[in-house]
């Protein structure tokens, strides 16, 4: 409570640095000691015993796992997030291409989500206790546990098979630009949307229906202010900072989201990079996915502590209250 | 005459606060939820003994047939019965997504318990590991473990169960600093209660209802995981009536109009969910209250 | 003219789980303009409702039922949105009871007060230029520094202000006070009083007071309205309604207010038996009945009408039976007053002191605090919030160890630090009531797992466990029906009746009393303050007793202790403490209270403008806001301890030159 905005950001960044550590030892336990005999796992039951001992010791998987897991991070601290098993390739440009795909199709859906569902919660809060209300409550709280492949299978029928109006496949075609393929992402985008959006709107508008019975709304009314400013200055401005908050840990639903997503439209994101290295046991490609995921879960989370702490009005002084 | 006489006889009888149970039955989001959700249970335990045709029956004469008087839902690729099948289906993900809440919740409650009342490193350790876990997405982490380990049943309920524990951890462990913060606590200390009462006797009590409220939301949580998981094709194998497998084997054949081949799991899985969270909603309001 | 505010058979409902309650029935009174009118009430009653619904601002599930409300002629209900924004742009203005819930945290100050000014047409610029005038204008010194304040950088007091000068930026024709000074120290409060009172004579606005606090709305109020479960039951002149009340429900409440002055051993206080309704609870007859000592089959049955007494109105059937019934009825026994033998002390407090570690900052919350408590002895222990009060009490109880070089002696023998270290003994000997019975009840057991756990741990078995339970429960009133029920069953005053039971449990020799009414109704508040001298009586328990209400501490105690910031600033006889000399700040506390007989001036103290304390004091800590320091020396030195006939005071002012009760001519 004594700390400045400043020694509170650094303790946030050094949780989230604690955090990504802990997160690569997660990766690297799941991906490097548990498989087991990593050559053998590669050259298949009927190799012969030494060359499987060989490429154990090409891989460097004979070693301490002390030591393997220093290399391992050494490495990636390089930039060399490690070879392919699959494509006997460096494992960065597919992870860093499918990253960029990735955004964008999660971009797409932020944009739909974010004013729907916000929207959404205000208008039900305004509107409490009418229809209006109790059908955006009860699709918000619906919605968002409808697993991704259901609503995708949904979508797919309804605008790609019956009503034919957009394509169902969302596979980037080389040389396009985000406008050029937007009429693909925009069928994959919808089940995200659907996901994000009952806990984004059922959040805005328990903090839209809080800030519109606090007194100080009251005081604004007493005021004599209009409609308009009383909801514009005092409720939407205090009902809506949480929601930054809320809206970055979804990040993490996201990116489940975008592997179920990804492989129904066939999309080359980092969801379906991971899906196809899980079935092929692609073991580095699939550590470094599952990394970068998380590592970028973790930076969205801290921007949103960062931006909210920066909305936050006049740190409070002294002790508090 | 004194009135403190008077005052020992009269006290009005208090308005007696309807039960939470009572509550509960009133809503109308719990008796819908229950409702399904008691639907697809005797679904899982009965089913199969009663749908119309053998699920894993196949009839090449008759796939890809649209929904008619003889089957109800149509047929799929190989000509089995959908309806036999949607039926049926609802076994393997009623089995795998209980058992896992069950375990998530119970490692779960006793982490949150003790880094409750603990305190300490414990608590500090189980707060980062926490915070990892909620920024980790949970699909993901069950790529990589289920490649790691080999999928099954057994490893889903297992995965399922330890990626969920630190979110209840988290939950019960919220609820227990609130109790702690009361002055119960404290009194009960000063009279000499050991710890383990204290922990036992005088904050369990006031955190099953969290506690159970918790593991509902997961148990939502748990189907969507279980059916996301199975249509990736890290769940039962063929040639289970599963919901998510059935949907990922036929979803090839739905550009041609085969609506129904993937249509009715769908809206299984769906109306199972919705179910469960209604129920969860449900008992959040009624405690809340 | 037409009247401020004229409110005609005005009826309220809330929808609850589908079921309409009614808060408010029937409720007729009027404000002339100018003139100010009290509500008084307990919780529950519905007065806040009652505000909120003059001026069209009830929440979302709240509907007018019945009745008009017309202010200055205009009805609130019946104007469009545009004439009923210009009555409240104009001549309507509220201050809510929670200043920091009323103020919107993340505009500044300037914004929210020229925002009042902006409405009327001012230009921005105007409009905070007017409202740094207007901050001034309520006595806030550094206007510019609040203007670019957030509510939460400023005091309790000075939020307060703000508030009241958006209110009355418009120079409302009517303001309404919804308790605007509940939850602010007695000092802070007395201040805030005197403003609002000299506003009122400034700007001839018309004030509705709501309080809770009968001797509030007699300092402010020139009419009184009484509600009691959502009727009026009466209403009248304040002089003659609180002098001569025609209710059975007025009497009551001002009987069982321990009046200024009043010692428990000149005789128990008066109670009200049983509890207010539930908010909402549909009645038969008279509201009252169940508690009424008047009550017959007809009041039951018969909801009575409205009685015009000439200028004054009250809502029972036996109107002219409460006269008789004020004079000479309130008899009971008294306490016998306790003898102070010079026996050996129970507990002795030497030197305690308690710092905390807030961030890097340490925080004293006690500073070098020492007394005694003899056998059967009542200690008052008295000071506003931050005195370090509760962090007393927690210390002597053992939840918090003190700074070292602090020891508590039990019977002569020192306790450890910690309970957790304490003998079963030492550990059963001291107990704690404390204020809130919600946090101390734990709600997952019955009455009889609350009190017969204690009785267990206790040592006691079988047939005589079970006949001291019910020992306990008869002493503390309470029923053998209670014994199953869990907290949430029982109404604020039985659980800290069962809180209470709980703490004598263990035959205590000390019991502590954590603020242990404050939390409830008035009405109830008589019964436990009984409660507690009764048990104290036949238990010779000692006693300290905390509190903020320093007639309830003058009830109740033998000696009284005045902290201040965790400073022991004067502690002594009941009658020296209260009859002088006096500290300053005991003089302010005493002044701020309205003790009876005060003639002169009032002594205030001034709020300062942030809540927080200042560190680096290295001499008397009440330097800042004494009205009688003197220069550098309260600023720099620390005060003398200087004791007379067992009352000792800490100031530099030599003890003749300190302040007296006026005598009580």
């Amino acid at each position: 409570m004594q700390d400045g905005p400043a020694a509170w950001l650094a303790r946030r960044i050094s949780f989230g640095l604690l955090t990504l550590f802990l997160l690569s030892v997660v990766v690297f336990a799941g991906g490097q000691l548990l498989p087991g005999d990593v050559g053998r796992a590669i050259l298949g039951p009927l190799a012969d015993p030494r060359a499987v001992a060989a490429l154990d010791r090409q891989l460097g998987a004979d070693r301490p796992a002390v030591m393997q897991y220093l290399d391992w991070v050494l490495g990636i601290l390089h930039g060399n997030l490690g070879q392919s098993l699959e494509f006997r390739a460096p494992v960065s440009p597919f992870i860093l291409g499918a990253l960029a795909h990735s955004l964008r199709l999660a971009a797409v859906a932020l944009v739909m989500v974010v004013p729907l569902s916000i929207g959404a919660g205000v208008l039900a809060a305004l509107r409490r206790g009418t229809l209006i209300d109790r059908v955006i409550s009860l699709a918000g709280l619906s919605l968002t546990v409808i697993p991704e492949f259901v609503t995708s299978i949904l979508v797919i029928l309804l605008f790609g098979v019956w009503l034919r109006w957009l394509p169902i496949s969302a596979t980037w075609r080389a040389g396009t630009g985000l406008l050029g393929q937007l009429d693909h992402l925009i069928l994959p985008a919808i089940p995200l949307v659907v996901v994000l959006f009952g806990y984004i709107a059922r959040m805005a508008r328990a903090g839209t229906v809080e800030a519109l019975e606090a007194d100080y709304t009251r005081t604004a009314i007493l005021k004599g202010l209009s409609g308009a400013v009383v909801i514009r200055r005092h409720v939407l401005r205090n009902a809506l900072l949480p929601t930054i908050t809320v809206i970055a840990a979804q990040t993490s639903y996201l990116v489940g989201g975008l592997v179920v997503v990804e492989s129904l439209f066939r999309y080359q994101g980092i969801g379906s990079l991971i899906l196809a290295a899980a079935h092929a046991r692609d073991f580095p490609m699939l550590e470094a996915g599952v990394l970068s995921v998380g590592a970028m879960t973790i930076a969205v989370t801290l921007l949103a502590d960062a931006l909210t702490a920066f909305l936050t009005p006049a740190p409070v002084p002294g002790e508090g209250g | 005459m004194s009135r403190e006489v008077i005052a020992a006889g009269v006290v009005p009888e208090e308005a007696p606060q309807p039960s939470r149970w009572r509550l509960l039955r009133r809503s109308g989001g719990f008796r819908a939820g229950a409702a399904i959700v008691g639907f697809w249970a005797l679904a899982a335990l009965f089913g199969p003994m009663l749908v119309p045709w053998n699920p894993f029956a196949t009839d090449p004469l008759h796939a890809l047939a649209p929904p008619s008087a003889a089957h109800w839902f149509g047929t799929d690729q190989l000509g089995r019965d959908i309806f036999s099948r949607v039926i049926a289906g609802s076994r393997d993900i009623l089995t795998i997504a209980p058992l896992a809440t069950l375990l998530g919740t119970i490692v779960g409650s006793a982490l949150g318990l003790a880094g409750g009342t603990l305190g300490g490193a414990f608590d500090f350790v189980l707060g980062r590991i926490i915070e990892v876990l909620v920024s980790l997405p949970l699909i993901v982490v069950a790529l990589l473990a289920l490649v790691a380990f080999g999928a099954s049943p057994a490893t889903t309920i297992v995965l399922i169960g330890l990626v969920f524990a630190p979110l209840v951890a988290r939950t019960v462990r919220a609820a227990v600093l609130g109790e702690i913060a009361l002055d119960y606590v404290a009194a009960a200390e000063l009279c000499g209660e050991s710890r383990l009462a204290i922990m036992f006797v005088e904050i369990l009590p006031n955190v099953l209802g969290p506690v159970l409220v918790e593991a509902t939301v997961r148990l939502g949580y748990a189907v969507f995981a279980v059916a996301s998981l199975s249509f990736l094709g890290f769940g039962p194998g063929p040639p289970s009536p599963d919901w998510g497998l059935a949907i990922a084997e036929n979803y090839g054949v739905i550009a041609g109009g085969y609506w129904w081949t993937v249509s009715f799991d769908a809206a299984a899985t769906a109306s199972l969910v919705v179910g469960v969270n209604l129920l969860a909603e449900a008992l959040h309001q009624a405690l809340a209250s | 003219m037409s009247a401020a505010l004229a409110i005609e058979n005005l009826s309220v409902a809330y929808r609850a789980r589908g079921e309409e309650r009614e808060v408010l029935r029937g409720v007729s009174f009027a404000v002339p303009a100018g003139g100010a009118y009290g509500l008084v009430g307990e919780s529950g009653s519905g007065k806040s409702t009652l505000a909120l619904a003059a001026l069209r601002l009830l929440p979302g599930a709240g509907r007018l039922t019945g009745g008009r409300v017309r202010i200055d002629g205009r009805e609130p209900y019946v104007l469009d949105a545009g004439g009923l924004r210009r009555l409240r742009a104009h001549d309507v203005s509220m201050v809510f009871q929670n200043p920091a819930r009323a103020l919107n945290p993340s505009l500044t100050i300037g914004r929210q007060v020229a925002e009042a000014y902006e409405v009327l047409g001012w230009r921005r610029a105007e409009a905070e230029e007017r409202a740094v005038a207007m901050l001034e204008r309520v006595r806030i010194a550094a206007a510019a520094r609040v203007m670019a304040s957030y509510p939460r950088q400023l005091s309790g007091g000075m939020q307060q202000r703000v508030l009241l000068a958006m209110a009355l930026a418009k120079d409302p024709l009517l303001l309404v006070l919804d308790e605007p000074t509940t939850g602010l120290d007695a000092t802070v409060e007395a201040e805030l009083i005197d403003l609002i009172a000299a506003l009122r004579g400034e700007l001839g606005t018309a004030h509705v007071l709501i309080s809770h606090n009968l001797g509030v709305v007699a300092r402010l109020c020139r009419r009184v309205g009484v509600l009691y479960a959502g009727r009026l039951v009466e209403e009248g002149p304040a002089a003659a309604l609180l002098a001569d009340p025609r209710h059975p429900y007025t009497l009551g409440l001002l009987q069982s207010l321990p009046s200024p002055g009043r010692r428990k051993d000149q005789g128990r206080l008066a109670t009200i038996p049983g509890f207010p309704p539930p908010p909402g609870r549909p009645t038969e007859g008279c509201v009252f009945a169940a508690r009424c000592v008047l009550a017959d089959q007809r009041c039951r049955t018969e909801p009575p009408a409205a009685v015009d007494l000439g200028g004054r109105v009250s809502l029972c059937h036996y109107v002219e039976r409460i006269p008789p019934l004020a004079h000479g009825t309130i008899r009971g026994v008294a306490f016998a007053p306790v003898g102070r033998a010079p026996t050996p002390a129970v507990i002795e407090a030497v030197r305690l002191s308690k710092t905390y570690r807030v961030g890097r900052r340490a925080v004293r919350a006690l500073s070098d605090v020492s007394f005694t408590l003899g056998p059967g002895e009542t200690l008052g222990l008295v000071g506003e919030s931050g005195s370090g009060k509760t962090t007393l009490a927690r210390l002597l109880l053992g939840l918090v160890a003190p700074d070292i070089g602090g020891e508590i002696r039990l019977d002569g023998v020192p306790l450890a630090a910690l309970a957790a270290n304490r003998g079963a003994a030492e550990r059963k000997a001291l107990r704690i009531v404390l204020q809130d019975p919600d946090s101390a009840l734990n709600r997952a057991h019955t009455v009889r797992h609350l009190i017969g756990r204690v009785l267990r741990l206790a040592g006691l078995q079988g047939a005589a466990r079970k006949r001291r339970l019910a020992e306990l429960l008869a002493a503390v009133r309470l029923e053998p029906r209670h014994l199953a029920e869990r907290p949430r069953q029982l109404s604020g005053g039985l659980k800290q009746r069962v809180a209470i039971a709980r703490a004598f449990a263990g035959e205590p020799r000390v019991v502590i009393c954590d603020e242990p009414t404050s939390a409830l109704d008035l009405s109830v508040q008589a019964a436990i303050l009984n409660l507690l001298a009764d048990l104290q009586r036949d238990h010779g328990t000692s006693t300290i007793f905390i509190s903020h209400d320093l007639s309830v501490v003058r009830f109740l105690a033998d000696r009284i202790a005045v902290l201040y910031r965790g400073c022991l600033m004067e502690i002594g006889p009941a009658e020296q403490v209260f009859a002088g000399p006096h500290h300053p700040y005991t003089e302010a506390l005493l002044s701020a209270a309205g003790m009876p007989g005060e003639r002169r001036a009032p002594v205030r103290v001034a709020s300062t403008l942030q809540g927080t304390r200042e560190d680096g004091v290295t001499g008397c800590v009440f330097h800042a806001r004494c009205p009688r320091r003197l220069g550098s020396l309260c600023k720099t030195v620390a005060p003398p301890v200087v004791e007379a006939d067992g009352h000792a005071i800490r100031c530099h002012i030599p003890r003749g030159e300190l302040g007296l009760a006026a005598s009580p001519d």
